[in-house]
């Protein structure tokens, strides 16, 4: 008996101690210092009641500037373990300065999905940018909503509501249930809650921040809406030949349905636009799957893998570093906008106090990561 | 349908649990008794909605 009780003390020690670990991973909590042209924080929930109160409930910043112009939308954390997409947009949230327009950003868009990482992937739970002040630390995150959050998945996934047949794990796929709807799943009902921000705010550019594995086609890149085709070659060019990166340009595909770049085009005047930079964490081929992965973007197994001929984007020693993804994503829609502008005076969106690329790689993504300690609390709100 | 198939799966979730620990009191191999705890972690972990 005295056995069987020091074995079950060590199954409950253990239990006691991964518990402890998910519990904080989950609820870990993620300080963001209003920028200056922080107007207001409202909640997704404000745009449709189905997702007011749930885990999906998020903040959007609402940056306005002083004369009026167009609306653009900026979408991190669809993927959360893309996490140049969630940096890249929390540096335009406590850094952007509006002089036209409005900028509405999400620095989280699937919350659930933040709060778990992938089943069997070996994730670190977390990850710490350094800072002069210390360093930030966010949730690694997954692709998926959390199963806690959206349980059980079907056999088979259809999206709303083309019925497409999609794997059925991407049913909890932020990324592959727009337009949404109001009765869905929670992924469903976030997906339709960010489609009538869209329509109700009037927006005219929606972009989606995400990273792929260097085993995917579609990398560094833009993916654009036939509607936004134009507009994103200009940027591609213009980056290309001015900001120290090549990116390409992707036509959204009209077979595959639930991305945002197909429907938030198909189902709003928005012109969508969805960013890809290569994060070598993703790749199949990787080794140890560690922070040190995640934010250098340096593995000598997708070295090799390149070697074979078997990626589509290139990679050597010196990796792919968080901070060149970040400031791939930041320097992409400054082009973007500075294009749209010029096309569109009357709905012109100028940003000032973003960093570019090569100030990105310069200083590092933690230069731009404001201290919670040194800011008023009214400035303080948590993802 | 998706609420009472989930209180399904916890049902049956703490359903295996319990085996688990019946088995575990059962065994008489101190190896067999680790075996059924480390397996009755998961499990936990999903009845208190932590994992």
């Amino acid at each position: 008996m005295t056995r069987k009780i020091i074995i079950a003390a060590f199954g409950a020690a253990l239990a006691f101690f991964a518990g402890l670990s998910f519990h904080r991973s989950r609820h870990l909590r993620e300080p963001v210092v209003a920028g200056p042209a922080v107007s207001r924080v409202v909640k997704l929930g404000d745009y449709s009641a189905p997702i007011a109160g749930t885990t999906n409930d998020v903040n959007v910043y609402i940056l306005e500037g002083k004369e009026p112009g167009g609306t653009v939308l900026i979408l991190g954390g669809t993927h959360p373990e893309e996490p140049a997409g969630r940096l890249a947009a929390w540096i335009l949230a406590e850094n952007a300065e509006v002089a036209r327009g409005r900028l509405f950003v999400i620095l989280t868009a699937n919350r659930s999905a933040s709060t778990a990482t992938r089943l069997g992937g070996a994730y670190p739970p977390d990850f710490t940018i350094p800072t002069a002040w210390g360093g930030q630390r966010f949730r690694m995150g997954d692709r998926w909503s959390n199963p806690l959050d959206q349980w059980p998945d079907p056999e088979v996934y259809l999206h709303y509501p083309t019925r497409q047949e999609l794997a059925y794990v991407d049913i909890r796929n932020l990324n592959r249930a727009f337009p949404g709807r109001p009765n869905g799943t929670l992924t469903e009902r976030t997906c339709y809650a960010i489609t009538e921000l869209i329509r109700r705010e009037k927006v005219d550019i929606a972009i989606d921040f995400h990273e792929a594995e260097l085993q995917y086609p579609v990398i560094s890149t833009i993916v654009a809406h036939p509607k936004g085709a134009d507009l994103a070659a200009a940027a591609a060019m213009f980056i290309s030949s001015v900001e120290g990166f090549a990116i390409g340009v992707e036509n959204s595909p009209k077979a595959l349905r639930g991305l945002s770049h197909r429907e938030i085009g198909d189902a709003t005047d928005a012109i969508s636009l969805l960013l890809e930079a290569p994060e070598p964490f993703l790749d199949a081929t990787r080794g140890r799957t560690d922070r040190r992965l995640l934010l250098t973007g340096k593995d000598d197994f997708v070295v090799r893998a390149g070697k074979r001929g078997l990626l589509f984007e290139k990679i050597d020693e010196k990796g792919w570093p968080i901070d060149v993804r970040v400031g791939r994503h930041t320097s992409t829609v400054l082009q973007i906008l500075e294009i749209w502008s010029g096309d569109n005076p009357d709905k012109a969106v100028v940003l000032a106090g973003v960093p570019r690329y090569v100030e990105v790689v310069a200083k590092g993504t933690g230069a731009y990561l404001k201290d919670p300690k040194a800011a008023a609390p009214a400035k303080i709100t948590y993802e | 349908m998706a609420a009472i198939v989930t209180a399904f799966y916890y049902l049956l979730t703490a359903y295996v649990a319990v085996l688990l620990v019946w088995n575990f009191l059962k065994k008489r191999k101190w190896q067999d008794e680790v075996l059924y705890i480390i397996v009755l972690v998961p499990f936990l972990l999903r009845l208190l909605r932590l994992k």
